[in-house]
């Protein structure tokens, strides 16, 4: 088992320094010069060797690349030539923001999601089976960008449910900076009106992130419910007098649970990524703001931090999915 | 003595009659028939898509402009006609690219083993675990954004599932009788690999192509959405979205309309995707 471990962190590490390889190769192809981009095609040339120096850009591919990765293994990720300061820096007050965000889209996904492809497999094709399977179907094809616009005019302004955008109401003061989480932070500081204010504003732009989500979630847990509830030993417990509720998550919900944990794992992952268009439309702090500015004014160095950290935990929660396998299934042993 | 002798041909048209059968399939081919109609015909029944009026700006769908106007005097169901064949052509294109890709690394992956397996399939990994949006950005924004950058950057975010896929088909199938007679009657490895095992690993990739369709659609609507796709006047629908989001207490009609579209197209090509699994993978039987 632990063996197992170490060489899928060696795996991990791996799999970063493919993700940053890929995008400083792309960050290569950039036709623009991206101290031009910075400064402006007014700047002075030499303010745009003075950017160069300052940056490293004017070293050869190679030399750049080397330099790179050796201050990447000490944990500096460059300097953001957009923002101007430490990429990690920024990662760090921009990560918990998307963070909680997804964290909650992630929290209604799943008590949407499971619960009606539930419902929906105990009754086939009666009448929520059919709700439940059009809704996904529908949450599935609709563009976040969509809904999101849809969702913050008539819930937030138009009926005033919500608030509109951002973390927290500009007349509150934020809570101190612990975990970075609003909501999490404000709890720690015992700020109950901050606490629910960021709540307010965490609800409608979670709700839109984990749609998507939900739907493939609702999807999967009736279809897997269904071929489980077909097995014999579902009849077995039924015929020997097994209570209802009991077949249903003691005998067959938790044999349904595997594919349904491979799918959390995956779901997880698109969440921080998913992010960057809902973040944008709500004005939301987070790195897929962040990365969107990035990309959008070629910071390449701020790009790349991004893309690095979210391969990171995208491949750390594919491991911890991995994991909690051999903890469910004790068939499945690691070596 | 008539269904005898209709046999052999009755169980070669099962699928095509099973399919027949499925009302969610059909409904998804009867979509995709109307955008396929929609965007051959556009330039017929549509007008201008580009032509500003600033006199009629954000004004109600009426019998002059079936689904109104945006902020610029522009006809929005011109727009929305117009911009599915762009969907279309971003869709298709980036499951081609995506498919040819994937299909040539899992196909040498599976077939040729040892180290070549294993390069090919943690590049594959590298791949994987990438944030496919955000990846797609940067190249966008690296490439320049346009709409055929749109279509290379989903693409290299999209193979390699097919990767996977038709890798593990191939181990599976070189196992089997007829790959071993090919090999020992001397086939070339190049001709069992294209005309043995290629033919045998395309139905889960069909399979699979279907889904992926709308959902590159989604993505590079995204894309554009955040401004590194199609660019004004261009009518991408997702641009369109974008431009129009802030009119939507005025205008309703134009975000809303090209937003319906995105929907009504995803939503056939995942309801194809279902219907054909249904049909052609017969573990999904149960």
């Amino acid at each position: 088992m632990l063996s197992y471990i170490v060489r899928r962190l060696f795996f991990v590490l791996f799999v970063a320094w493919g993700v940053t390889f890929a995008t400083f190769f792309i960050a290569q192809v950039v036709p623009v010069d991206p101290a031009i981009a910075a400064l402006g095609e007014n700047a002075r040339e030499e303010q745009l060797e003075e950017f160069r120096e300052r940056y490293g850009l004017n070293k050869s591919k190679l030399e750049q690349y080397l330099i790179y990765m050796g201050r990447l293994i000490s944990g500096d990720l460059g300097q953001s030539l957009r923002t101007g300061r430490a990429v990690a820096e920024d990662l760090r007050e921009f990560f918990p923001a998307t963070l909680e965000l997804s964290l909650a889209a992630f929290v209604f996904a799943v008590l949407l999601g499971i619960p009606a492809g539930i419902v929906a497999a105990l009754r086939p094709n009666r009448a929520p089976d059919v709700a439940v399977r059009v809704l996904a179907l529908l949450g599935g094809a609709t563009p976040v960008f969509f809904s999101a616009v849809l969702m913050q005019y008539l819930l937030a302004q138009r009926l005033d449910l919500l608030p509109v955008q951002g973390r927290l109401d500009g007349f509150l003061f934020p809570p101190p900076r612990v975990t970075g989480m609003m909501g999490l932070d404000a709890l720690l500081a015992r700020d109950w009106t901050v606490f629910l204010d960021s709540l307010e504003h965490l609800i409608l732009p979670a709700f839109v992130l984990g749609m998507f989500s939900a739907a493939i979630l609702a999807r999967m847990t009736r279809a897997t419910m269904l071929e489980v509830l077909a097995q014999d030993y579902i009849r077995t417990a039924r015929a020997k007098g097994a209570v209802a509720s009991s077949v249903i998550f003691r005998h067959a919900l938790k044999n349904a649970s595997l594919p349904i944990l491979t799918l959390l794992g995956s779901l997880l992952g698109g969440l921080l990524s998913g992010a960057v268009l809902t973040e944008t439309i709500f004005s939301w702090p987070g790195i897929g703001r962040y990365v969107t500015q990035s990309a959008t004014s070629l910071d390449f160095p701020a790009v790349m931090g991004v893309t690095l950290l979210v391969g990171l935990v995208y491949a750390l929660v594919n491991l911890v999915t991995d994991l909690l396998y051999a903890f469910l299934d004790p068939r499945i042993r690691y070596t | 003595m008539a269904a005898a002798v209709n046999a052999p041909s009755d169980r070669r048209s099962r699928p095509l009659r099973r399919f027949l059968r499925n009302p969610g399939g059909l409904l998804g081919l009867a979509l995709l028939a109307l955008l396929l109609l929609v965007a051959l015909l556009a330039p017929l029944i549509a007008p201008d898509p580009v032509e500003q009026n600033i006199a009629q700006r954000l004004s109600p769908p009426s019998s002059a402009h079936l689904l109104g106007t945006d902020q610029l005097g522009r006809d929005v169901w011109a727009r929305v006609a117009h911009g599915a064949a762009i969907s279309l052509k971003v869709g298709f294109g980036v499951v081609v690219l995506a498919v040819l890709l994937g299909v040539a690394v899992g196909l040498m992956a599976g077939s040729l083993g040892g180290v070549w397996d294993n390069l090919l399939m943690r590049l594959t990994d590298i791949f994987f675990a990438f944030p496919s949006l955000i990846l797609a950005m940067a190249i966008a924004a690296a490439l320049g954004p346009n709409l055929g950058n749109t279509i290379l950057a989903v693409a290299l975010v999209s193979w390699p599932v097919y990767a996977r896929l038709v890798r593990a088909n191939v181990l599976a199938l070189r196992e089997r009788e007829f790959v071993e007679a090919a090999r020992a009657l001397g086939v070339p490895q190049w001709r069992l690999m294209l005309r043995h095992l290629l033919p045998n690993t395309l139905t889960p990739v069909f399979v699979q192509a279907s889904f992926d369709v709308g959902g590159a659609i989604l993505t590079a609507a995204g894309l554009s959405f955040v401004g590194f796709g199609a660019q004004p006047p261009i009518p991408e629908w997702g641009a369109m979205v974008s431009e129009t989001r802030s009119y939507i207490a005025e205008a309703f009609w134009a975000p809303t309309s090209p937003a319906v579209a995105i929907l009504l197209t995803v939503l056939a090509f995942n309801l194809l995707g279902d219907a054909l699994r249904d049909v052609l993978d017969p573990r999904a039987n149960a």
